[in-house]
């Protein structure tokens, strides 16, 4: 009987460069966070400095111009959107109206359900949501038990960043009060992981009961160098 | 919204007059999050917030607030005893699955039926969906607050939206600047008129036919 976990698990501790390293021009990057707020400000900031560019970028908003996965969309970096909601960022609603970024918007509580689905290993949903509105045009209809719905398709991948209140060396994840938001869900759906923590602890000092996202979700592990979100009300 | 806060308050005091003990309350940005500010302290509430969060409290002082604590706007807010956190996934499963008495949301458009229109203007303005869709179809009382008519002075309560919609058939009542208005199954229904205007007022801004309710209010 193992008394320990293994070794070659415990190791997803690593520098600011080496997470970034997974990041390239052209990837498609899910976002942890709700109007800034949970959005990880340390891999963002590395992945301005670092340059990359034309972005897919997967979450719930484009939070504020100056603030979280905002800075990356005013600078340029994405090519495309998939986000329930650019209202709080003008330099995202600039860029779509000027042809320069595609935006798809799924409803919030959908997308949220995409991504999810894509975590768990499902091909999609059915929602009544966004029936009889701009949201069902192109998708296919499902009737169940003579009820309409949409076939809303899960949403994965290449990296999924999340910010998290503490992590231990295996990668299991606990939150703080509402910056847990889309983190959870944003953990599960990506073919590599990245957790920006406030705290790294060692194995076993998280109460296993406490655990939100098991570690067997999440990659990598990073320090956070601190978190910038309050100044969007500031 | 180019409106006054007087107006504005007295909107939202007049929507929180339909909050009940013991519901559970959605509120929307804008008119919406001046709701609760006008709720009698013996009204006892659980405020949703799709971000993850039932049991909102009150603002917190300045200087008081915690960075990870806000509502859906991202504005800091506080928590009540009882209050919990949970993912985006869940705070939309308590709202589709039916469990919200009341949401109070902002507006573009609302018809005689009850679309209501709130996310997009084609070309123009793209806020985006946001919770609105999900709000407006599940919640079981759907209250839209908002200016009567646009910038140019035209109604945006009409016989069918022009905009994209948010959701069919889903409004309950419109609480305006100039009316109090009901979507029943007969068409809209004016209760309440806000001072100074007079129903003629209300009728001539409106562009749907307006039936008179026979207990007709003034609000002051």
């Amino acid at each position: 009987m193992t008394q320990s976990p293994p070794k070659k698990l415990m190791n997803k501790v690593v520098g600011i460069e080496e997470a970034l390293a997974h990041i390239q021009d052209g990837s498609t990057v899910m976002f942890g966070g709700f109007g800034g707020i949970g959005n990880p400000p340390t891999l963002i900031k590395g992945m301005l400095d670092k340059g990359v560019k034309d972005l897919t970028l997967i979450g719930n908003d484009t939070g504020f111009p100056e603030i979280g996965i905002g800075r990356l969309v005013s600078q340029g970096r994405a090519k495309k959107l998939i986000v329930s909601h650019i209202g709080s960022n003008p330099f995202a609603g600039q860029l779509m109206m000027e042809g320069k970024m595609e935006v798809e918007f799924s409803p919030q509580g959908t997308l949220a359900e995409r991504i999810r689905a894509g975590g768990v290993g499902l091909g999609g949903i059915l929602t009544d949501i966004g029936l009889d509105s701009m949201v069902e045009d192109g998708k296919q209809k499902v009737t169940v038990n003579g009820m309409d719905f949409l076939l809303e398709t899960a949403l994965t991948a290449d990296i999924s960043i999340v910010y998290a209140k503490k992590a231990d060396h295996f990668g299991n994840l606990i939150f703080e009060t509402s910056a847990r938001n889309t983190n959870p869900l944003v953990a599960m759906a990506g073919r590599l992981t990245i957790a920006e923590v406030e705290e790294i602890v060692e194995v076993g000092e998280l109460n296993p009961e406490m655990i939100v996202t098991p570690g067997i979700y999440v990659d990598l592990v990073i320090q956070s160098k601190g978190v910038d979100w309050k100044w969007a009300w500031e | 919204m180019g409106m006054g806060v007087d107006v504005r308050n007295k909107i939202a005091k007049r929507a929180a007059q339909e909050i009940k003990d013991g519901m559970i309350v959605n509120l929307g940005i804008g008119i919406p999050s001046l709701v609760p500010n006008h709720l009698s302290p013996t009204i006892n509430v659980m405020f949703h917030a799709e971000n993850g969060v039932l049991g909102i409290g009150k603002s917190p002082e300045k200087g008081e607030e915690d960075p990870t604590l806000c509502n859906a706007g991202g504005f800091p807010v506080t928590i009540v005893p009882g209050a919990s956190y949970f993912d985006s996934a869940t705070a939309f499963g308590m709202i589709r699955s039916g469990a919200l008495d009341i949401t109070i949301l902002g507006g573009l458009e609302v018809s005689e039926t009850g679309d209501l229109a709130n996310w997009i203007v084609p070309g123009k303005r793209v806020p985006g969906i946001g919770g609105a869709m999900e709000l407006a179809k599940k919640a079981k009382k759907v209250i839209v607050v908002m200016n009567h008519c646009n910038k140019k002075g035209e109604p945006k309560i009409l016989k069918t939206c022009t905009l994209p919609l948010t959701a069919k058939a889903c409004v309950s009542m419109i609480i305006t600047d100039m009316a109090v208005i009901a979507v029943t199954e007969e068409g809209l229904l004016l209760k309440e008129v806000m001072a100074p205007y007079t129903a003629i007022d209300v009728i001539q801004k409106t562009g749907a036919p307006l039936r008179i309710s026979k207990d007709l209010a003034t609000v002051q």
